[in-house]
């Protein structure tokens, strides 16, 4: 019988729940006293990054606010896949309304709250990238300018993954979706929402990936440090919609950061205060490869001249964002 | 304490005093007096604590509301015509969660072509989304309902519209009996649902339900709007002890004892018709009206008993369904089923048309008509614009061609 050995993470490593760390070093995940926010048994696909992300993101949240906090959810898979009733996965107060009103569902909470007296609980509202980009914008822009004391989180998987993957407004070039048939989605459209809440100027806004939980976990926790309206975009692949095997969704995380993809950074009222630099950087194609919704460019012959588009774009967003040394 | 004012302003001092806790508000003709009153009330201290929402649609007004609410905060809104349209998504929400919020629909038409003047297409168009529907006759009962409103959402747990026609009572100066802050405190208990959200006692609020349980879910919203065809006529009549003033009520009856004609109707409507069948009583015909405050849930049995053995029954209209016929006057014949009555449906003051005492005689006094009528239908121009019309199937919208005949143009 084939034995397996036990490994053991190296101490003082940064290692996902690393309990040999100094307490004030350990991931919130790393604690017994976790929130389990997004508890087992709910329904989401093998792999699904937005389970990963929201897990950590209102356990950060729970550990910021001492559990003193409220969940505001769009319709959406994450909505779908943890209250299928009469189950829930969700071990927090938790509110779903409609697909494209979190954010104003969200203010309403605040409102209620604040004239309660109740400012010691705070706010949370989540959604996907169709209800945040697309259905929910307005909302959100309104909940932003007000200046509604809100931690708004969209979990960014690119596409409607929830009614069976087609296109919104955060699908990026040559993609390929149910709505966006080859070649894929056009350049030049989409919208860029963690800039546009920059455009707001409102307290915080940062990104984030399912690559670097560490440094998702500070971003709630920072962001909780603020009043006001606070911003954080997740990237959360989508093993479904990208086509691509339910082990990789970290790889994949990884990949469209380290090619430049998708930057990594922090904000302060509209002004980029920290950003994640690139520690190796990859060209696109490591990126596009591992995903089925890109197939088509590595046909034979590649299409050379669609990567390189998408590649000048990386390349935008390193020197944008100062992502390289 | 007796007050001539506007009726928004006493709408916004009616709902001030009911201790609105959040207040969301997006403005839209002819609501805006009714939330600007409560701006001030809340910016000047008045209303407190009381959050006010400046949001950025009618949409976000209603779902910040909505999150308001099931926070435990008491949560009240206005809108009209298409704000309530643009709101419709949330509407059947709130009611589909149990939330008792409170809404004035300041009655308005709707687009296109726009207009912004009275009638009851807005309100009447939601029919069905599950919030109580209540309409007031004067800006004295637009003050009484409010309170009423708040009463009955919240021992129900259901959203309540309280409809006044737009400009005909928000805009109007009229005497109004404005109850005292004590009196409406006796009447209205603090606000305390049995679920909100608390981390103290988390819960899942907003599930989703698939085939197995939403029948029952459905049929239960159904049998909450059957019990407030109970609670209404009792919380007028507890209003009645406490304010020394009838209002509200399901269903009232104007000289119908021993009518053969009855005009039932909903709204401001029903102080002309009042004046009508008077002066027609004294001609001698036995003429009565009836005043319909409750549309959601539908009273069939009141209204039923107020009709009573009138032969003649008109329903006068506000709105109506486009190729179907009145919408009032459906629920009315089905009210009615078995019991002989003629059912006749009266189109009436669309998009502000005023309903005329002249039109009203003469349509009363008139034959048996038709059991659809569109009540001062200008027929030379229906008939211009379907000539043009059939002289070439094309599509093409025919407002503008009406405007140009009215100016005398080609």
């Amino acid at each position: 019988m084939p034995v397996e050995r036990t490994k053991f993470y190296q101490v003082g490593s940064f290692a996902v729940g690393n309990r040999l760390l100094p307490p004030e070093q350990r991931a919130v995940q790393a604690s017994p006293d976790r929130g389990n926010s997004l508890t087992c048994g709910h329904r989401a696909c093998r792999g699904c990054g937005e389970a990963l992300g929201a897990r950590w993101a209102v356990d950060a949240a729970i550990s910021a606010t001492a559990g003193r906090m409220v969940v505001v959810n769009a319709t959406g898979c994450l909505e779908v896949f943890s209250t299928p009733y009469p189950e829930s996965s969700w071990q927090v107060s938790w509110i779903h309304s409609l697909f494209g009103n979190a954010p104003a569902v969200a203010t309403g909470v605040a409102a209620a709250l604040r004239a309660k007296g109740r400012t010691e609980v705070r706010v949370v509202g989540q959604g996907g990238d169709g209800g945040t980009v697309d259905i929910g914008f307005a909302c959100l822009s309104g909940m932003f300018e007000r200046d509604d004391d809100v931690l708004y989180i969209c979990y960014d998987n690119q596409a409607y993954m929830n009614t069976g993957v087609q296109r919104s407004g955060a699908t990026p070039p040559a993609a390929r979706t149910a709505t966006t048939p080859l070649p894929g989605q056009a350049f030049g459209q989409g919208k860029n929402v963690p800039l546009i809440a920059m455009a707001h100027e409102i307290p915080y806004v940062a990104t984030a990936t399912v690559a670097d939980l560490r440094d998702l976990e500070y971003k709630v926790r920072r962001a909780m440090e603020f009043r006001g309206a606070r911003y954080l975009h997740v990237l959360v692949p989508c093993p479904l919609g990208w086509v691509t095997a339910a082990c990789d969704t970290i790889r994949v995380a990884r990949l469209a950061t380290e090619s430049g993809l998708f930057p990594v950074f922090e904000a302060e009222r509209g002004e980029v205060t920290g950003v994640t630099k690139i520690r190796r950087r990859v060209p696109v194609d490591d990126y596009l490869r591992l995903q089925g919704r890109y197939a088509h460019l590595f046909g034979d012959p590649p299409k050379t001249d669609v990567i390189a588009r998408i590649q000048a774009g990386a390349d935008r967003n390193v020197r944008r964002f100062g992502l390289v040394d | 304490m007796l007050r001539q004012m506007e009726g928004s302003q006493a709408v916004a001092e009616a709902v001030a005093l009911c201790r609105p806790e959040v207040i969301c508000a997006y403005p839209i003709s002819p609501q805006t007096h009714i939330v600007e009153a409560l701006s001030r009330l809340v910016t000047g201290g008045r209303l407190k604590p009381c959050e006010y929402v400046n949001v950025e649609s009618e949409f976000a007004a209603l779902s910040a509301c909505i999150g308001a609410s099931a926070a435990g905060a008491r949560t009240y809104t206005a809108t009209a015509s298409q704000g309530l349209l643009y709101m419709t998504e949330a509407l059947y929400n709130a009611s589909g969660l149990g939330l008792p919020v409170v809404m004035t629909v300041a009655n308005r038409a709707i687009g296109a072509p726009i207009n912004i003047w009275n009638d009851h297409s807005d309100s009447m168009s939601q029919r069905d989304s599950g919030w109580i529907q209540l309409y007031a006759e004067s800006n004295q009962e637009a003050v009484d309902l409010h309170v009423q409103a708040f009463a009955l959402a919240e021992e129900l747990s259901l959203p309540v519209m309280v409809c006044m026609d737009g400009f005909v009572l928000t805009h109007a100066f009229e005497r109004v009996d404005l109850p005292s802050q004590e009196q409406v405190d006796a009447f209205l208990p603090p606000y305390e649902p049995r679920q909100v959200l608390d981390p103290d006692d988390p819960v899942s609020i907003g599930a989703m339900v698939g085939p197995e349980a939403f029948t029952e879910v459905r049929y239960l919203g159904h049998l909450r709007q059957l019990a407030a065809l109970e609670r209404i006529p009792h919380l007028a009549a507890r209003f009645e002890r406490g304010f020394g003033r009838a209002c509200g009520g399901l269903v009232r009856g104007y000289r119908t004892e021993d009518a053969d004609t009855i005009v039932l109707a909903l709204g401001s409507v029903l102080g002309t018709l009042k004046d009508v069948a008077d002066e027609l009583r004294q001609d001698g015909m036995r003429i009565g009206v009836a005043g319909l405050t409750t549309f959601r849930p539908f009273p069939l049995h009141a209204v039923r008993k107020v009709l009573g053995r009138a032969r003649r029954v008109v329903v006068l209209e506000r709105a109506f369904s486009l190729g179907a016929g009145g919408i009032v006057a459906a629920e009315v014949r089905s009210a009615l089923a078995g019991n002989g009555a003629d059912v006749f449906t009266v189109v009436a003051g669309l998009g502000g048309r005023a309903v005329t005492k002249a039109s009203l005689r003469l349509l009363l006094t008139g034959g048996p008509g038709e059991p659809l009528t569109f009540l001062d239908l200008n027929q030379d121009l229906v008939a211009g614009e379907l000539r043009r019309a059939g002289r070439a199937r094309r599509s093409g919208p025919p407002a503008e061609n009406l405007l140009r005949d009215l100016a005398g143009g080609v």
